[in-house]
């Protein structure tokens, strides 16, 4: 469309200057009208009343079929060539032409509408000393405005002043980035001290130079010019459009670029489409139709040479030949004249069927109760509706693993306290009694301070902790006195935490539950309450968190004055440095570990030490020494960190469940048995992916091996990987089989693949990100493939976004083979992208995701339904659509071959030219399309207890070239019958009265009616499922047929439009005849019965599994209910890792006073709680990560 | 979707059979108690039909008589060569025999072999709103007539077109060589065309009191033709004009370059042709006027009787026996199969 603009825009002289800087200045309107900055209007319609129609006929006929079907036309309208009445290809190509017209002016009238609705939202404008209520659009660069809590940004900002201290705002940016969580923006002090006095505002003259308008969301550059003084700004000075501000009361900002300059609407450039495989297909074969049409065309033209030499030339005294012409032009002509009547073999219809069959199986998307997620209201979307059929053809899944495969909530699930395990249930005799729903749940109701949403179900930890048994109490206490969780008060009693990683918050919140709040901090102290009364701890040290110490502490002196260091981290880590009296319980909590391991929990040991005085106050002053040291800072702490964290005590483990979303270990069974491989790429750690490896299935006990390639050089990665192959396949060849082809359109586009290897016994493969950015590379990208291909389950851990669309792009290149992308945040945007079909978990991380995927929905388990359910009918559908659409047209075509033999290749028809006119578009339209919008093989509920169905898709089995092949194949069959037993039939025959019937119009009248019959009773054949619409639309179209036909031949219609209807009483006079009946019946026969008998032959030697499953489904009504898997419990022999999240670097934070320094000032919203939704409350509280971006703005 | 509902479920698809796809349906199967069964079946509907139609088609009897060279008229095939013989008349006669007699209603055509009326430019060319009588295209015939829709002197011919211009002009008159000596064998050469062609599509211009001829003033007839339209039966005249029978049954082009058309039916109101025609010598008189040695084509008559299935057609009986032997051939084929593979459901199993 840009190109199109940009044509017109250069046809006009119209040529925009290239801006290189942006100058202008502060409440200076004129001055800056003078630059013709675009202000703040948005169009994004393309067109107006005007220009709709020659730039949508435009757009239209930039479509190959149309701009053929246009040729077609222009053919016709030459006398000589002619063979087919104007509307022939008229009546169909108008009405494709105003169906997309149509529709394209819906979608842009709704884009008038939502452009309307943005520009005239009302701003306040600072405009001559007032601040006025302006429309959007009315706002110019230069312009100074207010926006208000909760305010949508207007345009491109640059902060001048806010509500807030140290001249900060809180903006979301969901529509801009799809991260929901709060960013910070700051202003310069010089601008900041402006504050809201509109005097000063008014009389505010900077100047600011700044780079051109660009599409760069994280870079902004340029300068203000304040009284000579010149200021730098960055893009933290920047509030873009499409943000919202939140927790700020007002700010006033400096318009930089309005309306189309805005980064949101550069940004908003054109998605590439996606096409399907079968699209490509499609356009091979209309290609192959395409040359296979010229090369009848030219059979045809040459007979038409030897005919005119032979009996034309002798035939001129009774048809004279047109002045000039000789055999040779006129077979040139009869060339041109059989390029239009053949023109039916790539019918205009078959492009807008496939697009309504797909656009109605995305409806049945969009409508699938099993896909609507009730929690949070809300249903599936197929976001693109041109791909459906390709989700049947799925043979590799890449799935994000945070809040795609898990729920990203992390719940307190059991703990062992002093070797006492805790959190789980058992019945009178002993036997573990499994969690439900409906399970009693701990009250907290005691606790007037506890999270009513905390869930837990082991009356003996509460009672055990009421007892005041003293570990207990130590082990909560620990959860309540070391963390980094910054806690919020709005109201007295309610505590909001704000945990930068969910386990931390899990914990923490189970420290309050159990009677051990942590209710608020300084720098130097916590405060908590313990067990209803308030303690306040004197906070000496935060040891902090880091990817090598696995591990955090605390030293805090207690009011007693009691030094005590807590101490939480990875079990291997604190192992290390326990204390040997601990021995015995450190092999009791052992074995619970690995309990908790085997259930994919993640675990955490707590260990504690009491310190003295003494010792405390020299490593403090050490610390001090060290934490101000200028080189070797890092070491140093580290030496005296190691040095306080040794002869720990232990106090137990906790295991936090990351829950996994409902049903997921199922769906990835499901998916595996329907031979579809799932490849997880995570962010995480590679202990945690493993962990959700096991919990999901994906990785099992049963696995020969797992390979883990964790190598940090090439060499190594190279070897461990060709260990691995090695090991599953000691016979693979060093070098891998990589076959060129080509293929696409004219054969130009090069293939390279790599052959699957087979493999005995099923394996695994993580491999964390160092080793990944090695094999990613050219000389290893191929060893990754082949070795991850072999096995049953890759997990890649540590993974970047970019990686990730590296991932899926070498599979897609090298494997030829359909991928699916899952994932719910915008670090999986760039896979979403890269994959064939990209799906986006809507819920929890922002819209990111959901915006640049094709299908959206709540929860990873409803990926089953779409590939198993939808994918599988859609894929079958298109197939079954493709094959009948072309049999038909192919047939319809072929009777004019053979008629061309009788009739001196002179292009005449063997049908009515209305037939031809209408039979694509009235007499065979609704039947295909009723089946391949109905057509299902077997039921949704087989389809899912059947994985084994799906991989007919995978290998493209409904519809490929020999498929195509074997369709003509048929169709030339067919046509041979539909237009020789006719013929013979009919031959030197006359009606029961003597009359003619071997007549031309009577002969194309039978010649029709047996090819509609006969495609009617082959589409019977092909539906499987017969629903009362797919009868009434065959029923309904024959009757049609035969109602129209009559009409057409009517006296009425020949009296009025003489020239066009001259089949008068052809249909009264032949179809009361019998032969002609018995004509059409032996046609039917003979094309029919050979299709039964083939098919039935085949099916007794060679049934399908469609055709198994079918058999089975006569047999039972309702498929065996699938059997409950018993809890697979897992005996690791290496138990699970180190459980946080979270980043380095917090500990300084909650020490620093900078950040705390606003939170007594005022009591204001939860930073990160988002109630948008009512359902929202009834949610389990979950905590978001905070970025680093906003660690960086509050400790400056 | 347009409607909002109220409530946490707002957004919650209907529960609808045709939105969740669950609408009744009936999914057929192939099963050999289903096809085996129909297979022998249609088997026997073939042969039965086969039988019945090849006893009804034998039952007709029919005589092909291709005079293009044959008896006298070989004279006038060589005058014929020469155009400019074409407008001088030629008469012949042909002897033919018929052994045994035809029973009830006979049927008198002429054919023509190879003689293509189904070209694209030649069916184009003729003027059906002309033909319907519509004053305005009598005058000035529609351009698909060319070159025949008007004379060198500019005057439009009527009828226009290359199918009017090469009507078939022949003429036939039938002896029976009785005893008594030859006795002239009555056609009916009225109501041998569609009822609907005669009395719709083809009407002639309104007369008002005017004669056919005044109608037809400043209209021309078609080159190749001796008389002008209005004259076409000088027996009849309502049988003038374009709703001349010959005319018309001429008009509705052949599908196929072999063709015949009726010429005229039997008369059966006097002896001895009461019963049909009776067996025995007769003789046709040709007005020998169609030349077909341009294009190698070749002219004939054809007597037959018919029955409720028309002519003497033997294809479809024929195919009849022969696809119910292929039918029967398969259904024993797919029942072998059926009991050799199928029958335990062996291959059913996953």
């Amino acid at each position: 469309m840009g190109s199109v603009t940009s044509f017109f825009g250069g046809l006009c002289g119209i040529e925009k200057k290239i801006e290189e800087e942006r100058l202008f200045r502060a409440n200076d309107r004129p001055y800056n009208l003078s630059y013709q900055y675009a202000n703040n209007a948005i169009r994004t319609s393309k067109y107006n009343v005007f220009t709709f129609l020659p730039l949508n006929l435009f757009e239209q006929f930039r479509r190959l079929a149309n701009a053929y079907f246009m040729f077609l036309m222009v053919l016709q309208l030459i006398p000589q060539i002619s063979s087919l009445s104007w509307f022939t290809t008229a009546v169909p190509l108008i009405l494709v032409l105003s169906i997309t017209a149509v529709k394209d002016a819906s979608d842009d009238i709704n884009r008038h509408t939502s452009d309307k609705q943005v520009n005239n939202r009302m701003v306040n404008v600072l405009i001559d000393g007032e601040l006025k209520k302006e429309k959007w659009m009315n706002v110019q660069v230069g312009d100074i405005i207010k926006l208000e809590n909760n305010q949508f940004v207007t345009a491109d900002l640059m902060l001048l002043s806010s509500s807030e201290p140290l001249n900060l705002i809180y903006i979301e940016t969901a529509e801009l980035d799809g991260e929901t969580n709060l960013k910070v923006k700051q202003a310069l002090t010089v601008t900041g001290d402006l504050g809201d006095s509109t005097d000063l505002l008014t009389h505010f003259i900077g100047e600011v130079r700044c780079e051109p308008p660009n599409n760069r969301l994280d870079k902004f550059k340029g300068t203000l010019s304040l009284d000579g003084q010149t200021y730098s700004l960055d893009n933290d000075k920047v509030l873009l459009r499409g943000c919202t501000l939140r927790n700020t009361e007002w700010c006033f900002g400096l318009v930089i670029f309005g309306g189309p300059d805005t980064k949101l609407m550069q940004n908003s450039g054109k998605t590439t489409f996606k096409r399907t495989s079968i699209d490509h297909l499609m356009n091979v074969l209309v290609l192959c139709i395409f040359g296979f049409l010229a090369s009848m065309c030219s059979i045809l033209a040459i007979g038409s040479a030897i005919w005119e030499v032979r009996e034309g030339s002798v035939f001129t005294i009774f048809l004279p030949r047109d002045q000039g012409v000789g055999a040779g032009l006129s077979s040139f002509f009869s060339f041109w004249s059989y390029v239009i009547i053949l023109n039916t073999v790539v019918p205009i219809s078959l492009y807008v069927s496939v697009e309504i069959i797909r656009l109605g199986n995305s409806f049945y998307i969009d409508w699938d109760r099993k896909m609507y997620y009730p929690k949070n209201d809300t249903p599936a979307h197929a976001r693109t509706t041109t791909l459906n059929e390709e989700l049947g053809q799925i043979k590799y899944i890449f799935s994000d693993k945070t809040g795609t495969l898990t729920q990203n909530i992390m719940a307190f699930n059991k703990c062992s306290i002093n070797g006492k395990a805790y959190g789980e249930l058992f019945d009178f005799s002993g036997q573990r009694v499994e969690i439900t729903e409906k399970t009693e749940r701990l009250d907290f109701s005691w606790n007037q301070l506890a999270d009513p949403k905390f869930i837990f179900h082991d009356h003996s930890l509460l009672e055990t902790v009421k007892e005041g048994n003293p570990e207990a109490q130590d082990f909560f206490r620990l959860l309540a006195l070391c963390h980094t969780v910054m806690p919020e008060e709005k109201k007295e009693g309610e505590l909001y935490y704000q945990a930068q990683s969910p386990d931390e918050g899990a914990l923490v919140t189970a420290a309050r539950n159990f009677g051990f709040v942590f209710r608020s901090r300084t720098p130097e102290s916590i405060t908590a309450v313990e067990m209803g009364k308030q303690v306040t701890y004197e906070l000496l040290a935060v040891l902090d968190f880091n990817n090598v110490r696995k591990r955090m502490s605390v030293i805090v002196r207690s009011p007693e004055g009691k030094l005590t260091l807590y101490c939480k981290g990875a079990d291997t880590i604190i192992y290390e440095r326990l204390h040997p009296s601990c021995n015995k319980l450190k092999e009791v909590t052992t074995g619970h570990l690995n309990e908790y391991a085997g259930d994919g929990l993640r675990t955490l040991v707590l260990a504690y030490k009491d310190l003295d005085e003494e010792y405390m106050d020299k490593w403090r002053k050490r610390h001090h020494e060290a934490s101000t040291a200028m080189d070797g800072r890092e070491e140093m702490l580290d030496e005296l960190y190691e040095e306080i964290e040794k002869d720990l005590q232990l106090l137990g483990a906790t295991a936090v469940e990351d829950k996994l979303q409902d049903g997921v270990p199922q769906t990835i069974e499901q998916l595996a048995k329907a031979d579809i491989k799932i490849w997880v790429l995570t962010g995480d750690k590679q202990e945690t992916a493993e962990n959700i490896g096991y919990s999901c299935n994906m990785l099992r006990e049963e696995m020969k091996e797992i390979f883990v390639v964790a190598a940090n050089t090439p060499e190594g990665v190279k070897e461990e990987l060709v260990n691995a192959r090695r090991k599953m396949c000691p016979e693979s060849a060093d070098e891998p089989s990589v076959i060129s082809s080509r293929a696409g359109l004219f054969w130009l586009q090069k293939i390279e693949r790599v052959e699957d290897e087979k493999v005995e016994g099923e394996y695994g493969l993580v491999i964390n990100g160092h080793s990944l950015a090695f094999a990613l590379e050219k000389d290893l990208h191929l060893e990754l493939l082949r070795t991850a291909c072999m096995c049953q389950t890759v997990i890649c851990c540590r993974v970047t976004p970019l990686q990730k669309a590296q991932v899926v792009q070498l599979v897609k290149k090298y494997k030829q083979a359909i991928t699916l992308a899952i994932g719910d945040g915008a670090n999986d945007v760039s896979m979403i992208k890269a994959a064939h079909i990209g799906v986006g978990i809507s819920g929890q991380e922002g819209m990111q995701a959901v915006l640049s995927s094709d299908y959206s929905f709540a929860q990873f388990r409803y990926l089953q339904r779409l590939l198993l359910v939808h994918g599988r009918w859609s894929y079958l559908r298109m197939c079954k659509f493709l094959q009948y659409f072309f049999y038909k047209n192919f047939t319809f075509t072929f009777v004019h071959f053979w008629y061309a033999f009788f009739c001196g290749f002179s292009a005449q028809t063997v049908y009515d030219e209305w037939f031809i006119t209408l039979y694509n578009l009235v007499y065979t339209a609704l039947p295909v399309l009723g089946m391949s919008l109905f057509d299902q093989d077997v039921n949704d509920r087989w389809s899912s207890q059947y994985p084994q169905l799906y991989t007919p898709g995978q290998l493209n089995l409904y519809f490929s070239k020999k498929m195509f092949v074997r369709c003509m194949l048929h169709s030339c069959y067919s046509s041979l019958i539909l237009f020789f037993i006719p013929w013979a039939a009919m031959y030197d025959t006359v009606r029961d009265d003597g009359k003619d019937i071997a007549d031309y119009q009577s002969f194309a009248l039978l010649a029709q009616t047996c090819l509609l019959i006969v495609m009617s009773v082959q589409l019977c054949l092909d539906t499987f499922y017969w629903t009362a619409v797919n009868q009434f639309f065959v029923w309904g179209s024959l009757a049609a047929y035969f109602a129209i036909t009559l009409t057409m031949y009517s006296n009425g219609m020949f009296l009025i439009f003489t020239s066009y209807f001259p089949f008068i009483g052809t249909a009264r006079n032949s179809l009361t005849q019998p032969n002609v009946w018995l004509t059409i019946f032996l046609t039917s026969l003979l094309c029919i019965l050979p299709v039964v008998a083939y098919r039935f032959i085949v099916l007794q030697l060679r049934p399908t599994i469609n055709d198994k499953v079918r058999h089975k489904l006569r047999k039972e009504a309702l498929p065996a209910p699938a059997p409950r898997r018993p809890p697979t419990r897992r005996i690791s022999t290496r138990r699970s890792g180190y459980a946080f999240s979270h980043a380095q670097g917090y500990g300084d934070l909650v020490t620093s006073r900078r950040f705390l320094l606003r939170l007594p000032l005022r009591s204001r919203p939860a930073l990160f709680s988002q109630t948008d939704s009512p359902l929202a409350q009834n949610q389990p509280q979950h905590y978001r990560t905070i970025t680093e971006e906003q660690e960086d703005a509050q400790s400056p | 979707m347009g409607k909002v509902k109220p409530g946490p479920l707002a957004r919650r698809p209907d529960n609808s059979a045709f939105k969740q796809q669950r609408l009744p349906a009936w999914s057929p199967m192939l099963t050999a108690n289903t096809v085996l069964p129909f297979f022998y079946f249609m088997a026997l509907i073939c042969m039965l039909l086969g039988v019945w139609l090849l006893l009804t088609v034998q039952s007709t009897q029919e005589l092909k008589l291709d005079y293009t060279e044959a008896g006298t008229c070989n004279l006038c095939f060589e005058k014929r060569k020469n155009v400019s013989n074409a407008a001088r008349p030629c008469n012949c006669t042909v002897v033919f025999n018929i052994k045994k007699a035809f029973k009830g209603d006979v049927f008198f055509y002429y054919g023509l072999i190879n003689f293509h009326q189904n070209l694209r430019r030649y069916m184009d060319s003729r003027d059906d709103a002309q033909m319907v009588g519509r004053k305005n295209n009598l005058k000035s015939p529609s351009s698909y007539c060319m070159p025949f829709d008007k004379n060198k002197n500019g005057v439009p011919i009527a009828p226009c077109g290359a199918v009017a211009n090469s009507i078939f002009n022949d003429s036939f008159t039938l002896s029976y060589m009785a005893s008594r000596g030859s006795v002239h064998v009555p056609l009916l050469r009225k109501g041998i065309s569609w009822y609907t062609d005669k009395n719709i599509k083809y009407r002639n211009p309104s007369t008002e009191n005017m004669t056919l001829p005044q109608v037809f003033e400043g209209t021309a007839p078609p080159l190749y033709w001796q008389k002008p339209v209005y004259e076409l039966d000088p027996l009849d005249k309502n049988n003038n004009g374009f709703i001349n029978d010959d005319l018309i049954v001429w008009m509705r082009e052949a599908a196929f370059p072999n063709f015949k058309k009726l010429y005229g039916v039997l008369y059966r109101a006097n002896k001895p042709f009461i019963n049909g025609l009776p067996a025995g010598n007769y003789s046709v008189d040709i007005s020998y006027n169609f030349p077909v040695q341009y294009f190698r084509g070749r002219k004939e008559v054809v007597l037959t009787t018919l029955t409720w299935f028309g002519g003497q057609n033997h294809f479809l009986p024929i195919a009849y026996l022969v696809t119910s032997c292929l039918i029967l051939l398969i259904a024993i084929l797919l029942t072998v199969f059926w009991f050799k593979f199928g029958k335990n459901g062996q291959n059913m199993e996953e």
